[in-house]
């Protein structure tokens, strides 16, 4: 058990920490600690200019799960794209369905490609089960309509995102013949042979889960 | 510029005409923003091609220096329309008395792919390792070599091997680099791929970031998990593991291999 005053000793050592190697070792201490307090602390290392710290507190902060959805919601930074970007990773690994909102709005119009991507894969992976039914569907369309129009993007790397993205829709949603059909739609037109591989790799993982018998 | 490795001012809105026409404009800045407009859409109509390879001769646009920025951005488009037409003129640039001209035509002519090229790049090794020290006064070498090692590469100058590997001695690490790359790519021998992936141990985040791309160029499988661990930023990675999966794919085959299911893995946990 950590007690408040101990919570506060590591939230401080993060706080005060002076090299990049004291920082990463803060933020370990916290997530090891598991302490809901943290939470806070660790969404604002996301902004640190610290990759590894960043990726230490990610870590964290999906292991801490559906808890850390909303804090990583409200403390979204608009400022710094590098911070926005983790800060999406790990809504879109806990793939909490509170987080739709804020998955849509950044793989449409997010600035930077980073974001951009990480939302669009998110997108796919939501758990749709924990929305009641009447939400569910709604919410499932809007994320299919994003996708399809992502996968339109100039930048290949958004289109190659948009298709891993309608890959886990396929599988978590009731749409897997709507997305298979797009995704020949996708393969017919697409410039980008790599973009176009990552679709006959989704083509092939798809039919293989019908074959599965999911 | 984090996010992206294409250049990326602010775009003004052009037609395809209007950017022909400004090449030829009283105002300079209109000619040099039209010249990298045409690559940066790659307009690659005959009218473009033909106006850009004039403004390789451009003497209105120049520098206090006698630096000549206009024919330095049209070298860099005709390296990106993929019309050898462009090879003449951009032989010309590499004896012009501007570093950065002569470092954008032999980018481009390694772009273009004509072999053509090589008996023209070879003289700008001239001198060896011994010759190619810093410019007093400028940010550069005495010559391209970067760029010229890298075209020398791609344009498969196997015969010139015993030129460029004194250069993988040479202290600018981006230098050593690039003739890392062009020996891989030259002889497919492991040792310099090996070699090339050490760099992206280095603790410069620039060299790190030259590694990945340099890795990408090669499609250097063997490198697949160090560039998705490397410590940059994962757009860099991603453009990099793109470019081994490029190296794995066969168009006349629809079936996917091991190794490019197992690249695009990596770019998917990086997204």
């Amino acid at each position: 058990m950590t007690d408040p005053a101990q919570t506060q000793k590591l939230i401080h050592a993060v706080e005060q920490a002076d090299s990049p190697a004291r920082l990463v070792a803060a933020v370990q201490a916290i997530v090891a600690a598991e302490v809901e307090a943290g939470i806070s602390t660790l969404i604002a290392v996301l902004g640190y200019n610290n990759p590894t710290a960043a990726v230490v507190a990610v870590e964290g902060l999906i292991h801490f799960g559906e808890v850390a959805v909303q804090p990583l919601i409200e403390q979204l930074d608009e400022y710094n794209y590098g911070a926005r970007a983790y800060a999406i990773r790990a809504l879109a690994a806990i793939a909490d369905p509170r987080a739709i909102d804020v998955l849509l709005t950044a793989a449409a119009t997010d600035f930077a490609p980073s974001v951009r991507r990480a939302a669009t894969k998110g997108l796919g992976g939501l758990h749709w089960s924990k929305l009641s039914v009447e939400q569910r569907s709604a919410a499932v369309e809007q994320a299919l309509q994003t996708l399809i129009s992502v996968s339109q993007d100039p930048d290949w790397s958004i289109r190659y995102a948009a298709v891993v993205g309608l890959q886990a829709l396929a599988t978590t949603s009731h749409l897997k013949t709507q997305i298979e059909s797009q995704l020949q739609q996708i393969i017919q037109t697409e410039p980008d042979q790599a973009v176009r591989a990552r679709v006959r790799l989704a083509q092939q993982l798809l039919s293989a889960y019908l074959k599965i018998g999911h | 510029m984090l996010e992206s490795t294409e250049e990326n001012p602010e775009v003004v809105a052009l037609t395809v005409e209007q950017a022909i026409a400004n090449l030829k404009h009283e105002d300079l800045s209109l000619r040099y923003y039209a010249a990298w407009w045409l690559g940066r859409f790659r307009v690659s109509e005959p009218a473009a091609i033909e106006a850009l390879i004039v403004a390789l001769e451009d003497e209105d646009y120049r520098t206090q220096l006698g630096d000549y920025p206009l024919r330095r951005n049209a070298a860099r488009a005709l390296g990106k329309l993929g019309n050898r037409q462009a090879v003449p003129g951009l032989l010309k640039c590499l004896n012009c008395s501007d570093f950065y001209v002569r470092e954008a035509a032999a980018q481009s002519l390694g772009m273009l792919g004509d072999p053509i090229a090589v008996p023209a790049l070879i003289p700008l090794l001239a001198g060896g390792v011994a010759a190619a020290v810093q410019v007093p006064g400028r940010p550069h070498l005495t010559q391209p070599y970067t760029a010229v090692l890298e075209a020398l590469g791609s344009l498969g100058a196997s015969d010139v091997l015993e030129l460029i590997q004194p250069f993988l001695e040479h202290p600018v690490a981006r230098v050593q680099y690039a003739a890392l790359r062009a020996l891989y790519q030259l002889t497919g021998d492991d040792v310099y791929g090996q070699r090339l992936m050490q760099g992206l141990e280095s603790s410069d985040l620039n060299l790190r970031r030259v590694v990945l791309g340099n890795l990408g160029a090669i499609g250097y499988l063997p490198a697949s998990n160090a560039i998705a661990r490397a410590s940059t930023e994962s757009s860099f990675k991603i453009f990099a593991l793109k470019g081994l999966l490029e190296h794995q794919l066969n168009p006349t085959q629809l079936d996917l291999s091991d190794a490019a299911i197992q690249v695009m893995n990596l770019m998917d946990s990086l997204l």
